[in-house]
């Protein structure tokens, strides 16, 4: 193992690991998901698996769980070898797993819920008394007073995550993985949530708790392992961590190479950000999903937004652009109050977003290159004004010339191809309607360093010809190089603007983002 | 019937490859049909000139064919639209015997003016049924498999209401033409299909509506995105199929001079369905074609012809059509054809990659 290793907690069960993997690997099509991961699961702890999206946190968890095969290590429960096919042979060696989304039957009753599968029977009948008597029994154990014969769906959505919870620890109590179960649940849920967890944890379950949230992880858990880019990075005791080496771990150690290139946006943050802005936000919120925030946006200005993945940044940029509708909160574009019911209402103000998720947001996979980049300017005209299909052709060649997009092929369907060239036939089809706001949500996500510089270069140029722009990032050093001003987002609250005049260093971006403050 | 192979043939080399390997399949699959006919029928090519009027199996398949075409066109554009119109049946009925009651009643139903104010009032009800249905779609956010599903089974009950549960018979030269006339030795309903297929061909690929359908039935987040105003399109659809279903109900009428509120488009949603999916457009929505639809048709047509042709026993009429209808399916399908091959070659191996259909295959090379 080439972690630190770590002795097992004080107080667990024994020195053997209830759950152990050595070793996995896995791939994909193209990537190599998993290289040679490892994990320690030992009973009575609460293990937290972090790492940043695409270091493999999914995929170990499946290949633990049995939805993928391993394609090379191998996975012990109770030091016994096993390969997992599929999820029910992990669910007998005693895995559970509960996701975000939860799995049950929402028009059952909870009782049904609990015992779907397994109720007591009678004679090849089930035995609804003893089955309600039962369910009542597992979650009073677990100090929830809930009414079994409601329906589920009558629950809110942290109850039902609690429901689905105690069911998987009925049908096998040796290892729990929650994954991200606290996404979509507030404060006092998320409290409600732990209470059960620890409660297991004190039982002697083993507990994989993936999330995003720092302080959760801090809060809950024994020890955390961390992945990043498909390898390990290391698995440690929490009480050797703090939020900022956690995260430095999670993001990695190329912070101090990038300061040769940064140089580009320093200096002219101030007199861009002269005048009137072009947009301005005051107190804009969506419940659930983004707290009041204030933002102004100049035109030629490039306007970072930092923050870990599920801080709250695409949440913040979708209200800009009236993906989402705000609950309270306005929106001026050049002083003018300018409510952003729909997309529709922002594109005719001149404001365009290229979604994080390409391929289900974005492109219509079975219309073609063209088709795809035309759409935007189309949609604006209406169906009754059809760009000619020559003017059609010549702004696909001109775009797929200009971005380099590849293969140059107008006609080629959109799915099948490369995820940077996906990204830039989004790019031509925003850029031709010649956006005054342009938002790009993780431009750069999974696309190669070639095409990862061109459009870094694209969006410097675009700010010089004084289009503004906000680009959300969760690559510090792309954020750093590129904005004029960087705005910090953390458990949805922006809780701090930095101006990038050189004195924002990479240390200081990471300390903000882990901590929430800008010491 | 040499059209067809010269079609797939010569399109599979230029610049339109998708569309010709689009077409080859439910091509061929007509061929076949038309073709194991005239193994048992030596004359079923044969088209003769009679009275001035054209006469064969070939121009009775297109005659009997012209509404299932019509319906199945207005199918397409909303299937493209990941929607479904169940109601067509029920608005063939109801065209048919409002176009029949209207002219039963009329003090001279053989004039030109009683035949257009039937057919003006037909069309001007089945429009906002369709305006209904695309109501429900688009404003509730009704399923459109349950927002037309109230259509179809009350429509029935319209029909008849409107027709007192008789079989309203009607004499009119003129509306007799719709359905059963014949211009320049053509058979008129031919022509009227041909041209209205041919007018939507052009405007939805003229304009820029085939593509905004293609796009919110390919990915409805993308195109809210983009700013698609999708609610104002899937009206449109929906309109546009209800008067594609209300022409087929006059030409049905027309043809047997009567209006049965009963059986009028009976089934005939389910025909049209089939068209469409044998035609190559995905019932998950998206990219259609109204030339497969055409020819999907005309293979479910032809397999009626066929059923009467062949002698099959009426009682298991439709076992066999349902039998033939799942071999084309099989056909078609891309995962299938793989199988086959990869069985018989018996190589570890399989030569396409499972689920790609040709067009990815061709887009990938």
């Amino acid at each position: 193992m080439t972690s630190p290793s770590t002795p097992p907690p004080a107080g667990a069960g024994g020195p053997r690991p209830v759950l152990e993997a050595h070793g996995i690997r896995k791939r994909f099509p193209g990537v190599l998901a998993l290289d040679g991961v490892s994990l320690r699961l030992f009973p009575g702890e609460v293990h937290a698996l972090m790492g940043e999206n695409g270091a493999g946190k999914s995929t170990l968890i499946k290949v633990l769980t049995g939805v993928h095969p391993a394609d090379g290590g191998t996975v012990l429960v109770d030091g016994r070898p096993h390969a997992f096919t599929d999820p029910l042979q992990a669910q007998r060696a005693g895995i559970s797993t509960v996701y975000q989304e939860v799995n049950l039957c929402p028009n059952l009753s909870v009782a049904e819920n609990i015992l779907i599968g397994r109720e007591p029977r009678r004679f090849g009948l089930v035995r609804w008394s003893e089955t309600r008597r039962r369910a009542a029994e597992l979650l009073t154990e677990l100090e929830l007073g809930l009414d079994v014969t409601r329906p589920l769906g009558a629950h809110s959505l942290a109850v039902q995550q609690l429901v689905a919870i105690v069911r998987a620890v009925d049908v096998s109590a040796k290892v729990l993985v929650l994954d991200e179960p606290t996404s979509s649940l507030d404060r006092e849920e998320v409290a409600q949530l732990f209470g059960l967890v620890r409660r297991l944890r004190d039982r002697g379950v083993a507990i994989l708790f993936v999330t995003h949230f720092l302080d959760q992880v801090f809060d809950l858990c024994d020890r955390v392992t961390v992945l990043r880019g498909g390898r390990l990075e290391g698995e440690y005791p929490i009480a050797e961590l703090t939020p900022v080496t956690l995260v430095q771990r999670m993001i990695g150690g190329e912070l101090a190479t990038l300061d040769q290139l940064s140089g580009r946006a320093h200096g002219q943050g101030a007199e861009r950000a002269a005048g009137e802005p072009f947009l301005r936000a005051r107190r804009l919120t969506r419940a659930g999903s983004i707290e009041p925030y204030d933002l102004d946006i100049h035109a030629g200005e490039v306007i970072g937004l930092a923050g870990l993945l599920g801080s709250g940044r695409t949440e913040a940029a979708r209200l800009l652009f009236g993906a989402d509708g705000a609950d309270a909160g306005e929106v001026s574009i050049e002083g003018r109050r300018a409510p952003l019911r729909s997309p529709r209402h922002a594109i005719a103000r001149g404001i365009a977003f290229c979604s994080e998720n390409r391929k289900s947001e974005g492109l219509v996979g079975e219309l073609t290159v063209r088709e795809n980049i035309v759409l935007a300017l189309q949609a604006a005209r209406g169906w009754t004004r059809p760009l000619t299909r020559a003017k059609q052709d010549e702004l696909a060649r001109h775009w797929i010339e200009a971005l380099d997009i590849r293969p140059a092929d107008p006609e080629a369907q959109v799915r099948h191809l490369s995820g940077g060239n996906q990204q830039k036939v989004l790019l031509a089809r925003w850029l031709l309607t010649e956006p005054r706001l342009l938002i790009l949500d993780e431009p750069t996500r999974g696309i190669d360093i070639g095409a990862k510089a061109e459009i870094q270069k694209l969006v410097a140029r675009l700010a010089d010809e004084g289009t503004a722009v906000l680009f959300i990032s969760a690559e510090l050093e792309e954020v750093l190089r590129l904005s004029h001003r960087i705005a910090v987002l953390r458990d949805h609250r922006m809780v701090a603007t930095l101006a990038n005049d050189g004195t924002v260093t990479p240390e200081r971006l990471l300390t903000t983002i882990a901590t929430g403050t800008d010491s | 019937m040499t059209p067809q192979p010269a079609t797939s043939g010569a399109a599979g080399g230029i610049g339109r490859r998708t569309a010709g390997h689009r077409l080859l399949w439910p091509a061929l699959v007509l061929l076949a049909l038309l073709l194991g006919n005239l193994a048992f029928h030596h004359d079923f090519f044969s088209v003769r000139v009679r009275d001035g009027h054209l006469y064969g199996s070939l121009v009775d398949i297109l005659r009997f064919g012209a509404p299932l075409v019509l319906v199945a066109l207005g199918m397409t554009l909303v299937i493209a639209t990941r929607g479904i119109d169940l109601s067509v049946g029920s608005t063939v009925a109801i065209a048919g015997a409002l176009a029949c009651g209207h002219l039963a009643g009329a003090a001279r139903p053989g004039s030109v003016a009683a035949t257009l104010t039937a057919v003006g009032l037909a069309l001007g009800v089945a429009l906002v049924l369709g305006l209904a249905n695309g109501l429900l779609v688009s404003g509730l956010g009704v399923q459109p498999i349950v927002a037309t599903l109230i259509l179809m089974v009350a429509g029935r009950g319209v029909a008849q209401l409107i027709t007192d549960g008789q079989i309203v018979t009607v004499t009119s030269a003129p509306y007799k033409m719709i359905g059963g006339g014949y211009w320049l030795s053509l058979p008129f309903a031919v022509l009227l299909a041909a041209v209205l297929v041919a007018l939507t061909s052009f405007v939805t690929r003229r304009s820029a509506l085939g593509m905004l359908i293609e796009s919110v039935g390919g990915n409805p987040t993308a195109s809210r995105l983009v700013g698609i105003r999708a609610g104002g399109l899937l009206v449109l659809v929906y309109v546009f199929s209800a008067l594609c279903a209300a022409v087929a109900g006059l030409m049905i009428s027309s043809n047997v001079s009567s209006a049965d509120g009963n059986n009028a488009g009976l089934w005939i949603e389910l025909d049209a369905i089939l068209a469409v999916v044998v035609g190559g457009t995905a019932l998950t929505g998206g990219r259609f074609s109204l030339g497969g639809t055409v020819l999907g048709a005309l293979v479910i047509q032809t397999l009626s012809t066929t059923v009467y042709t062949l002698g099959v026993p009426p009682e298991t009429t439709l076992v066999f059509k349902a039998f033939v209808v799942i071999v084309v399916c099989l056909v078609q399908s891309p995962v299938f054809r793989a199988k086959a091959v990869r069985r018989r070659a018996a190589t570890p191996r399989p030569p396409t990659t499972a689920g790609a259909t040709p067009q990815e295959q061709e887009a990938r090379a």
